[in-house]
């Protein structure tokens, strides 16, 4: 992908696993700006990521110049207004980018704490009925999919915009959690639309390099679980 | 066509009252509905079928929901006036802190409101340290936006008339001027604004609203 901005000028401090990190990613490969990537490593918080987030000490930071953006989504829509000629990844129509900034924070604040919940549910019922809540914020979703693409193939249209981002970044992590648990999460029945997507955006020239290979995330995911001595999987 | 603007507020919601703010700064006229939380009215639940809550904005018969996502749809719809800066970095800066208020200073505040003895007195210390971290964000600055009050202040602006009401009903001073200057003089600057000092709802209600509702949340506890 030509960079039509020098690496030097835009670093990331991140992640490879993080789904919160490939936003920026994503971001940054529809525009066509190089950057350098600053990988953090697990358990540790190098100098540069504390001085630059120091609120909240978390990944991703993007750092322009020598000034830090902090939080994906604020990231996202940095990336957007900073490099305008490119691609658009909110839509134009404020109707439309209110809905894609609803659903966006739907996914954050309700949605993924109930993916997060199914690692911390104990026992078989527990384990259960957070995986139904999943699905259920998945069903939602799919509704909110019909809704914004109009048809097309992704949420943003034609092409990837931000509540493609905002959703489709956790998909390795939907995958490691179906494997996990051996139950399909997005599936043919219930979300058909999403099925559909989902494919189209790992494929996607923006998203392949940048998205985790499941079985690299599910060796990352037990080394995680090891360190942090959550409960096993069922 | 005429705009028709409504807004799904209810007396006391301090997210409704950002939309209120924002609209009347930008001089858009809106038609009121007030509800009633303990008996939602058919048409909030079919507007808000995820949340069924307030605030909602409905712009021409669509709806808008959650009201930082409502203040940037005023914001990109209705031009003057603007809320936020122009510059991305400062856009982004002014985002991060509206975030952060709603993730870490309401529920740190809802910690300490709704809960007693040693919970409670744990509690406090993380109210203070994130109201010192936003205090920082006022260094030079009268408002969170400059000159004049912006996004961030509106979006922190619930600060400036609530938390006294919880300190009220707590017992517990979490803003003295003394240890938060730059907040002090920001909540009577706030105030001040004829458009803020006008839509306050009457800080006794407040007082006796959020005692029921502290009450009612410690008896709750206290059956589990």
């Amino acid at each position: 992908m030509a960079a039509t901005t020098t690496s030097s000028d835009v670093k990331l401090i991140g992640g490879w696993p993080s789904p919160f990190v490939m936003r920026p990613r994503i971001a940054l490969n529809i525009k066509s700006v190089g950057y350098e990537f600053l990988q953090e490593q697990l358990g540790s918080k190098s100098e540069l990521l504390l001085k630059s987030n120091p609120v909240h000490k978390k990944i991703p930071v993007l750092i322009h110049g020598d000034r830090p953006i902090c939080e994906s989504l604020v990231i996202v829509q940095y990336i957007d207004a900073v490099w305008a000629s490119g691609p658009s990844i909110l839509p134009s129509d404020p109707y439309d980018c209110a809905t894609a900034r609803f659903w966006a924070a739907y996914i954050d604040d309700k949605w993924f704490p109930s993916l997060s919940g199914i690692a911390k549910a104990q026992g078989e019922e527990a384990q259960k009925a957070a995986l139904d809540q999943v699905v259920e914020g998945l069903v939602l979703l799919e509704d909110a999919f019909v809704k914004c693409s109009k048809g097309k193939a992704f949420f943003g249209g034609d092409t990837i915009g931000y509540l493609d981002i905002a959703l489709g970044c956790y998909l390795g992590w939907i995958r490691v959690t179906e494997n996990m648990n051996n139950r399909k999460l997005l599936d043919e029945a219930k979300t058909p639309n999403l099925v559909t997507w989902a494919d189209k955006f790992c494929s996607d020239g923006s998203v392949k390099d940048v998205m985790p290979e499941t079985d690299k995330l599910a060796e990352f995911a037990k080394v995680l679980m090891a360190k942090f001595r959550a409960p096993p999987p069922n | 066509m005429a705009d028709v603007v409504k807004v799904f507020r209810t007396w006391s919601s301090p997210f409704a009252l950002r939309v209120i703010w924002a609209l009347q700064l930008k001089g858009v006229e809106y038609e009121t509905i007030f509800e009633d939380i303990t008996n939602k009215s058919p048409l909030l639940l079919q507007y808000n079928p995820t949340y069924k809550q307030v605030p909602v904005l409905v712009h021409n018969g669509k709806p808008i929901l959650e009201s930082l996502v409502i203040l940037e749809y005023i914001e990109e719809t209705w031009k003057e006036n603007p809320l936020l800066p122009e510059d991305p970095y400062e856009r982004a800066t002014t985002r991060f802190w509206a975030k952060f208020g709603d993730d870490k200073l309401v529920p740190s505040v809802r910690g300490v409101l709704m809960t007693q003895g040693k919970e409670q007195e744990e509690g406090i210390p993380v109210v203070i340290e994130t109201l010192k971290l936003i205090e920082e964000q006022l260094k030079g600055k009268k408002f969170f936006g400059g000159e004049t009050i912006g996004f961030l202040d509106i979006a922190l602006g619930w600060t400036a008339n609530l938390m006294c009401v919880f300190e009220e009903v707590t017992g517990i001073k979490f803003l003295d001027a003394e240890t938060f200057p730059l907040l002090s003089a920001w909540i009577e600057n706030f105030s001040d604004v004829s458009v803020i000092k006008q839509n306050w709802p009457p800080r006794d209600k407040l007082v006796l609203k959020f005692q029921a509702a502290r009450e009612k949340c410690l008896a709750e506890a206290a059956t589990k």
